[in-house]
């Protein structure tokens, strides 16, 4: 036996045996102590705290004023048609017309905002250096001074449309992605819509893109008549996006 | 068997006992960790931001900020580089009535806006610094604070590198962007990013490949604010100029 391991033995040996057996009790104790803390507390208190989760049920079960474009689409489908098409398409009813969650619960005593003023509509579209080219910007001294912009521009759907044929002039680099990709045999207007003036005024006038995932299914999906595309199960893939929301059109990569 | 044996062997079961006990109750005893498997995040396309702030307003109205200026849980900094490359960073407020645009300046180099908010770190320094525990990370990733439990010290406002809490003057506690963790349930997307005129916002679940957030991460160039302090933010920054801080 080592120096060590006889020193250890003098060592246990040495404390008393009352002492060993009251620790033997003590064990025994900590070992109910902690069984009935696994049985008895709740899961709630051991996950994170029983204060985390109430927070958060009193964040969700919160109120706010803000409803949804999809909720006023409902009562206002013609606004909503006119809209789909123009300039306007992405804006929700709620950056002009303000909260509209009451106004949803109660559509006749408490009707929404609807600003006419020229000052309303230039906290976007008056001229700031700092916002990007070929956002549409007037300088509101100059532009009809005093006229209310709704009375030439239907605030719903701003724009015109005609198609031109050449493409690749300005969109080389679209064209040649294309170039090597299966979609070489399309043309672009078969995707996009391209207004008349899209060539004088390229960013004022900017061309469509496919807004339904039905568009996409004519030659992708189960079904379809034309000939070679493969094919997606429309009604499993993708969830509620839009096919280009994931594939990139001009260069679409099977997946 | 003798006594000793089986003292033995109940001695050396006990710990396996508890162990086990605890394992299965804390992974699968939770339906909730089960169900939610999201995590959201927000993407801000610096190149489409107008300044027109939007976002600012809804964001007051919705989440009961109040309307003076200096309370923000979303704000619009634009900046301005001039062409000795001093750089100067305004607060966008166009509900004020001293606030003016500022006039085309010969010597500006260029001049842009930045949408800013809490930046949902996965690692968040003012939930570190709290020293009752009222800030926390949910499972979905977002920051919140307990109102209840908030003593308003103030900590946190200072631990913040993004600038994104201030202390609400009626309540007394840290107020910040909750990602509207209301509308979340239903669905709806937080109110900036749906009053958004230019779609300069981008929400989703980072753990959906189809999400239109997870798209924008994979197709532009993206850029977290102040990446060196090990934050991780999980709101990401498109095309962002080098001068913002």
């Amino acid at each position: 036996m080592t120096k060590k391991a006889v020193s250890m033995k003098n060592f246990v040996q040495k404390i008393p045996e009352q002492i060993k057996r009251l620790s033997i009790v003590f064990f025994f104790l900590a070992a109910g102590v902690l069984l009935a803390r696994a049985y008895l507390v709740p899961t709630e208190l051991k996950e994170s705290g029983i204060h985390r989760s109430k927070t958060i049920q009193t964040e969700i079960s919160r109120k706010g004023s803000y409803s949804e474009s999809e909720v006023c689409s409902e009562c206002h489908d013609d606004k909503d048609t006119l809209k789909r098409s123009g300039f306007h398409k992405f804006l929700a009813c709620e950056t002009c017309h303000g909260p509209g969650a009451k106004h949803a619960e109660d559509p006749e005593t408490t009707p929404p905002s609807a600003p006419r003023e020229r000052d309303y509509c230039s906290l976007c579209h008056a001229y700031d250096a700092s916002r990007p080219t070929g956002f549409p910007q007037i300088n509101p001294l100059v532009h009809n001074p005093l006229k209310a912009c709704i009375s030439c521009h239907e605030p719903h759907d701003p724009k015109p449309t005609e198609v031109p044929r050449e493409c690749s002039a300005c969109h080389g680099g679209i064209s040649r992605t294309m170039a090597i990709s299966p979609h070489i045999q399309l043309d672009c207007t078969t995707c996009h819509e391209v207004p008349k003036n899209h060539k004088t005024t390229p960013r004022a006038a900017k061309p469509s893109k496919p807004e339904s995932r039905e568009f996409c299914g004519k030659c992708h999906a189960e079904g379809s008549d034309v000939k070679g595309p493969p094919r997606v199960d429309m009604k499993t893939h993708g969830e509620k996006y839009l096919c280009w929301q994931c594939h990139y059109p001009h260069m679409p990569e099977a997946r | 068997m003798d006594r000793r044996s089986l003292l033995k062997k109940l001695f050396f079961s006990i710990p396996l006992l508890v162990k086990g006990d605890l394992f299965s109750s804390s992974e699968e005893g939770n339906p909730k960790t089960q169900k939610t498997k999201s995590k959201y995040g927000m993407a801000v396309q610096v190149e489409k931001c107008i300044g027109c702030a939007r976002c600012v307003e809804a964001c007051k109205i919705e989440n009961n900020v109040p309307k003076e200026h200096s309370y923000f849980r979303t704000w619009i900094e634009r900046y301005i580089v001039k062409k000795d490359e001093e750089i100067t960073v305004q607060m966008v407020d166009r509900g004020a009535k001293e606030y003016a645009v500022p006039s085309v300046e010969k010597d500006i180099l260029r001049s842009f806006f930045v949408p800013k908010l809490c930046n949902h770190c996965s690692n968040p320094p003012c939930a570190q610094v709290c020293p009752v525990g009222a800030t926390f990370l949910t499972e979905e990733g977002v920051v919140l604070v307990d109102d209840n439990r908030c003593i308003g010290c103030g900590y946190c406002i200072h631990a913040c590198p993004y600038g994104a809490r201030y202390l609400h003057p009626e309540t007394k506690t840290a107020d910040k962007c909750t990602f509207c963790y209301h509308r979340l349930k239903s669905n709806k997307h937080p109110v900036c990013v749906m009053v958004c005129p230019t779609q300069a916002r981008v929400f989703g679940n980072l753990n959906s490949p189809a999400s239109p957030l997870v798209r924008v991460k994979r197709m532009k160039n993206i850029h977290v604010l102040k990446p060196y302090l090990n934050t991780r933010p999980k709101v990401f920054y498109t095309d962002l100029d080098g001068e913002v801080r």
